[in-house]
């Protein structure tokens, strides 16, 4: 019976998915760290939400246990609130300071 | 034939997440990402997650990812309005970066995964048996998701509502500047005629 199991993950180990995400969540962090525009580091928090989604899919589709799938949902869900309250909020920093830099942003820093 | 799928789509995902931290124009890193998000798709259809691939393509590439073009094209945003950090600091961020990775990698060498149970799982990701789990032991967290979502929006229009209000006051000072200009012209022509 084992031997007959999802021809399509077995392809696959889970190893390679657990490398991918890393690499995936690593690059997110980069880009935070490494741009100023405050929209290219919303799309970087994006693509670390992607990572940790993709790693639980993985999880899930490995254990045969559809809860991982099921928070992925709710990941994408807050993940899509967030987005959108973000960039209203960055629309709003534009119209007061007319540009997306983080580092206009300074006046609570010491 | 599954290892090469994903061998290229693994290629493709991190080209493109790459080059959506390192493309100086804020559309090209918009446009990357959108790749990045195929590529996770894909993914998503080789763990036979058809559901969630769906839920992926519509939400990420269809909503946020417009929403993203959206903005960077109300702001006018381009290459030389991009603001560049001191390549000093671009350096340490790469350097940190690196050691987040050297972490991970240490951390995860060892780890043993070959143990799972393996079975044939391919059917979780319909929707029939995700629906069935997400009505029945997830019915509270999906409420609340609902109401989270509620919520965003509804920040999201008071936030945007208040520059409206700003420039209906803006539009109408113009309107009685204009009103005080027109004033003004006429008073100056009739005191030029005289």
């Amino acid at each position: 019976m084992n031997d007959s199991v999802n021809q399509v993950v077995q392809g696959v180990p889970l190893n390679y998915y657990i490398w991918l995400s890393s690499a995936l969540f690593v690059i997110g962090v980069l880009g935070v760290l490494y741009r100023r525009n405050a929209i290219v580091i919303f799309m970087c928090i994006e693509l670390m939400l992607n990572a940790v989604n993709l790693l639980m899919v993985a999880f899930s589709g490995y254990h045969g246990d559809g809860a991982g799938q099921v928070f992925v949902f709710f990941i994408m869900a807050v993940a899509a609130a967030e987005v959108a309250v973000g960039l209203a909020i960055l629309i709003i920093i534009y119209h007061n300071t007319r540009s997306t830099d983080i580092n206009v942003l300074n006046k609570l820093k010491w | 034939m599954t290892l090469y799928v994903f061998y290229f789509l693994s290629f493709l995902a991190v080209l493109s997440a790459l080059m959506v931290v390192f493309s100086r124009n804020p559309i090209y890193s918009v446009l990357y990402l959108v790749i990045t998000f195929f590529c996770v798709g894909g993914h998503y259809l080789i763990l036979s997650a058809e559901f969630l691939f769906a839920v992926h393509v519509i939400v990420y590439a269809g909503a946020i990812m417009v929403l993203f073009l959206y903005v960077i094209m109300l702001l006018n945003l381009n290459k030389e309005t991009e603001p560049q950090k001191k390549s000093a600091y671009k350096f340490a961020a790469i350097i940190s970066g690196g050691l987040l990775m050297l972490v991970m990698v240490a951390a995860l060498k060892g780890a043993e995964t070959a143990r799972l149970n393996f079975g044939a799982h391919e059917e979780i990701g319909l929707v029939k048996n995700l629906g069935k789990m997400l009505f029945n032991e997830f019915l509270l967290p999906f409420e609340i998701v609902s109401l989270l979502l509620l919520a965003a929006m509804v920040g999201a229009v008071m936030l945007g509502k208040t520059p409206l209000k700003e420039t209906q006051d803006a539009t109408r000072t113009n309107s009685k500047s204009a009103e005080q200009n027109a004033l003004n012209i006429k008073n100056v022509k009739q005191f030029t005629n005289e």
